[in-house]
């Protein structure tokens, strides 16, 4: 079988999408191709954050645990997700556990590359920081939909049907 | 009055062959005529007005066009005062029943374009008969999608529907709940994260919408962010009602009167009073 380049990977995934030939070689540069089983993790809450994953396949979830009610999962990720934000600002440090659902395939990125790359860069480095704003921007939106329990008991809740 | 329109305020007896427990708090009611009165069917997305004696009544859609002969399925989630009385029916109970209102989903329209069915909690059982129609005119429709987001995985509806829909190679089927612990193999987030994944030509769809408003109003960002047009996207709209056939104006909501000139509407025609509050 014949094994992808990284940047043949990031071509195919949305998050790049339209990306200039010559900078997704310049990141895939930072990329290795990353697989993970069902159950197993693939980040954990506390631990220093200097990495950020393309999911290609596959789903995950957001998990945070908290003692007597156990692991919650808050949310979970599948094809063409994007994954962790937290090297962005400090304290530079998951928030979240990660775990497979399923099989995973993703791109991992080393971020202390990447910022050396996007500082070399910095017209590239804005676009990729344009394209990161964008996915935190949907995730906040779903989550502000999450969090206001529409389908909850509490006045008009309950929609129409 | 309009004699009409007056007959139709008059509750026609139906009794509860058959009631159970759909999840915690929601309850189906087969009901059937009681004697020689019997409405006419429902079509998908109309609605009946149910009357619980002593309680009053309440506005509630047909959830399969499935029942057999006369008899009607409705599903109910207890709300307040009318709709615990609807819940607590047991067979044999009588149920006063009007209708059927409203227009319903198009159906018609629909046909040859691929589907992309939204709902959200109870908003499943309007959106049920529709899905049943997709199932058995398959070769009349392009794509069938169905996104469901509910609030747990105890408060999914229709489990053994949703299998089955899931195991045809033919309807992608992908349910969300907002939260869940551990074990849960299926997605947690928000109904509008799972549009992105969903296969469908936004410019040869129709999407039908049903569920919380604030859901609804969430899924027509996504999906006019996908390019689907205005006049492709409809929804079923909630608003309280007292007649049910457009003489009270309770119902009414800018030019149109929810009970008779929806409870389905197409996007193109509300889009600017969608923010307007109810009175
Ligand atoms: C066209 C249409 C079809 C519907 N189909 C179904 C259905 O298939 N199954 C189902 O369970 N429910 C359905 N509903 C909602 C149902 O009619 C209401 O939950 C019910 O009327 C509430 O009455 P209640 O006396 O039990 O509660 P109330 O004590 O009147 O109200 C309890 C809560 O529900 C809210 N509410 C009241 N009336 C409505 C309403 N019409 N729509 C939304 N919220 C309301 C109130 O603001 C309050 O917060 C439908 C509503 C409409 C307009
Ligand atoms: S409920 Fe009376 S006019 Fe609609």
């Amino acid at each position: 079988m014949k094994i992808k380049s990284i940047d043949a990977l990031l071509n195919e995934h949305p998050f790049f999408e339209g990306m200039r030939p010559e900078w997704l070689e310049l990141i895939s540069g930072c990329g290795r191709n990353v697989a993970y089983r069902p159950g197993e993790t693939i980040a954990s809450e506390g631990k220093p954050c200097n990495e950020f994953f393309a999911v290609r396949r596959g789903q995950v979830a957001i998990e945070i645990y908290s003692p007597g009610a156990g692991a919650c999962t808050i949310q979970t990720l599948g094809d063409g997700a994007i994954l962790g934000w937290s090297w962005i600002l400090p304290p530079y440090v998951w928030m979240f556990d990660i775990r497979a659902i399923e099989t995973t395939h993703a791109v991992h990125f080393d971020t202390t590359c990447l910022r050396d790359k996007c500082d070399e860069s910095p017209e590239m480095g804005y676009e990729f920081m344009r394209r990161f704003a964008a996915v935190m921007s949907d995730r906040l939106r779903a989550t502000r939909l999450q969090l206001l329990d529409v389908y909850g008991n509490s006045g008009r809740a309950h929609g129409s049907g | 009055m309009h004699t009409e329109a007056a007959e139709r305020l008059v509750p026609t007896p139906y009794v509860v062959r058959d009631a159970w427990q759909e999840t915690h708090n929601v309850v189906s009611l087969e009901l059937a005529p009681e004697g020689d009165g019997v409405l006419e069917p429902c079509a998908p997305g109309q609605f009946n007005m149910l009357w619980a004696f002593g309680a009053g009544e309440a506005p509630i859609s047909a959830s399969s066009v499935g029942a057999s002969g006369s008899a009607v399925l409705h599903t109910i989630r207890q709300a307040g005062n009318v709709t615990r009385a609807l819940c607590a029916a047991a067979p044999g109970d009588v149920i006063g029943l009007r209708g059927p209102f409203g227009r319903g989903w198009p159906l018609e329209r629909a046909r040859g374009r691929d589907v992309i069915v939204m709902a959200g909690g109870i908003g499943l059982a309007p959106l049920r008969p529709v899905l049943e129609h997709l199932e058995t005119f398959r070769d009349d429709f392009g794509r069938v999608t169905l996104l469901y987001g509910t609030r747990s995985p105890e408060d999914i509806l229709f489990r053994g529907e949703l299998e089955n829909w899931r195991g045809r190679f033919d309807f992608d089927v992908q349910v969300t709940v907002d939260t869940a612990v551990r074990g849960w193999a299926s997605n947690v987030g928000a109904v509008t994260e799972l549009l992105p994944r969903a296969v469908f030509e936004p410019e040869r769809s129709m999407a039908l919408l049903c569920g919380p408003e604030i859901m609804m109003r969430f899924c027509i960002q996504a999906l006019r962010g996908r390019g689907v047009p205005p006049e492709w996207i409809h929804l079923s709209m909630e608003r309280n009602m007292k007649c049910a056939v457009g003489l009270c104006g309770h119902c009414q909501w800018g030019a149109d009167f929810v009970c008779k000139d929806g409870p389905v509407f197409p996007l193109d025609r509300i889009e600017g009073r969608l923010s307007v509050r109810e009175r």
